[in-house]
């Protein structure tokens, strides 16, 4: 901690950018401790949570006070967990494939899956409801999920990939001669190699599906995800509550990052000793 | 897998030849999704672009929205030059002088993703009201009138387009600096070269790469925003995603917006290819 005791100029700068990351950060936190309710059920800083009125649990304690933002926040953790599912499953195959092996094509793969993530979510959002429009599809469920595999799978591939190069694939070939049937095989010695990056992969993908707004505004039709709810309510309403599923998506992901961190060094360290 | 081949024969990579078709078979799950939701969609937006009225949905977008196009490029341009002034020197501190303090500082940098895109936009709103925290300082400063309001002006709109999109520009700068071989650093002054010397002929262009990935996905999302503009700004700050927000269901309008979203796209490419030019292609392989 040399660098908090003699500040240099990078320093300085460096907490600087710091405390313009982190303030809205705190102000998402604080402001869901903010107002109380009051005799008929309206909260006492008015229909807009922008200006500090008094701190109070109220809001965490009626969590549930909206129930058209408490569906949108199930239903958005409902799509992500099918989009992600489906896209591991995807994205771990494809990575498998061009980690593996050596083929014509490998290079035109690639930079197909990496298309996606160089295009604003605007262009890619505007042509999956282009396609649904003109194939009569109706929006809903299934298109968003549709929408968030597309650009799932090109982050889990990219991610699994880079975690899973250079590993010893020959540990298979032996696993085969030692009489493992492929199928023991792949959940011996496979799965358990490439299962850290699968799941690092899997998080990543998880928080941006349930944080995808763009894509999902234009193909979800009338199912309203988290983020859609919040748009829409905007003009109307900005209730405290909103600010509370932010703290405890904040709170999940804190919690989730800190116990990989953990879980890692423990491995790394049981790996070495 | 593997368990069916006789004698397992390895290039000089250490991977196996494509004699089978099985990368196909891993691959072509992954190939018909890509295919049929981002490919298809793509080309039928760009046979759509030219219903109607042919060609010329392309010059009708440019004499509609000539304005909102320049805007959104020079808002994207200017946020995209100030998160790379402004996140390199933290990149460079995290990367070079952080110690065993990495780790968290790098954690903290990806910290604002933990919070809702919008919810976090919303919070600039709490910050920049007109009786809020950041006016009154402004205010007791003099550097705003009584009346003068920072919500609804283009300041507020990329002060919070550079917050969303300023650890994209932070962490592709970290991970190029943190890969630099110390040794190279430690040989600069042996061979007499002092402090500015050794940043400007080693680490600088060791970190180009990074500087190029953060541009590109600063710049990029930034063009496809309206997320900002339209929580932020007023009508002065309307950017091209504005125009998708308003129009996207109107079915009359579907060529002029896929010509619009084409036009995008094809404006990005052309500057990602300029700018991949002007850095020189080679080093950023």
């Amino acid at each position: 901690m040399k660098w908090l005791r003699r500040p240099s100029f990078l320093g300085v700068w460096s907490g600087v950018v710091f405390a313009y990351m982190f303030t809205p950060i705190l102000v998402v936190v604080l402001f869901s401790f903010n107002g109380t309710l009051n005799a008929s059920g309206k909260w006492s800083q008015g229909r807009y949570n922008y200006r500090w009125d008094r701190f109070s649990f109220d809001p965490w304690a009626n969590i549930g006070q909206y129930p058209a933002l408490t569906k949108a926040f199930q239903r958005s953790v409902l799509i992500a967990l099918t989009a992600v599912a489906i896209s591991v499953v995807l994205g771990t195959l494809m990575s498998l494939a061009l980690v593996k092996f050596r083929f014509a094509g490998k290079g035109f793969v690639n930079t197909l899956l990496v298309l996606p993530l160089t295009m604003p979510e605007l262009v890619l959002g505007f042509a999956l409801l282009n396609l649904f429009a003109s194939a009569g599809v109706r929006r809903g469920y299934l298109t968003i999920i549709i929408a968030h595999v597309m650009f799932c799978v090109s982050y889990i591939t990219t991610t699994v990939k880079a975690r899973i190069r250079g590993f010893d694939w020959r540990l298979e070939e032996a696993a085969a001669d030692l009489g493992a049937t492929p199928l023991t095989t792949f959940r011996k010695i496979t799965l358990p190699l490439i299962a850290p990056g699968i799941a690092a992969a899997a998080l990543l993908t998880f928080a941006l599906s349930l944080d995808d707004f763009i894509i999902t505004y234009f193909n979800s039709g009338r199912v309203e995800t988290f983020p859609v709810r919040i748009w829409t309510q905007k003009r109307s309403s900005i209730p405290p509550q909103l600010n509370v599923f932010a703290s405890l998506i904040l709170l999940v992901s804190l919690a989730l990052s800190v116990g990989g961190l953990v879980l890692q060094t423990r491995r790394g360290r049981r790996a070495l000793f | 897998m593997a368990a069916t081949t006789a004698k397992p024969t390895q290039g000089d990579d250490g991977l196996r030849p494509a004699s089978a078709s099985t990368p196909w078979l891993l691959l072509l799950p992954g190939l018909v999704w890509l295919t049929l939701f981002f490919i298809i969609p793509l080309v039928q937006t760009g046979l759509k672009s030219l219903d109607d009225g042919g060609l010329s949905n392309y010059s009708k977008v440019f004499s509609d929205n000539g304005e909102v196009i320049i805007r959104t490029f020079i808002y994207a341009l200017v946020v995209t030059v100030a998160a790379a002034l402004i996140g390199y020197p933290l990149a460079y501190f995290i990367a070079m002088r952080s110690g065993r303090w990495k780790p968290v500082l790098l954690a903290a940098v990806v910290l604002p993703f933990f919070v809702t895109y919008l919810i976090r936009t919303l919070a600039w709103k709490i910050l920049l009201y007109s009786d809020g925290p950041v006016a009154g300082i402004l205010r007791s400063l003099g550097l705003l009138s009584k009346n003068g309001e920072i919500l609804n002006t283009t300041p507020a709109v990329l002060g919070a387009l550079l917050y969303n999109f300023l650890p994209f520009m932070v962490l592709p700068i970290f991970v190029s600096l943190d890969k630099i071989d110390r040794r190279l650093l430690e040989a600069a002054p042996d061979l007499y070269a002092n402090g500015p010397t050794t940043f400007r002929k080693v680490t600088l262009p060791l970190s180009l790469p990074g500087v190029f990935a953060g541009s590109l996905l600063t710049f990029i999302p930034i063009c496809g925003d309206f997320i900002n503009a339209e929580l932020l700004g007023s009508d002065k700050q309307r950017m091209i995603g504005n125009i998708f927000e308003k129009n996207f269901l109107k079915e009359s309008l579907r060529p002029e917006m896929s010509a619009l979203s084409f036009v995008l796209m094809l404006l990005i490419l052309g500057g990602v290819l300029l700018y991949a030019n002007i850095l020189g292609t080679e080093e950023l392989g």
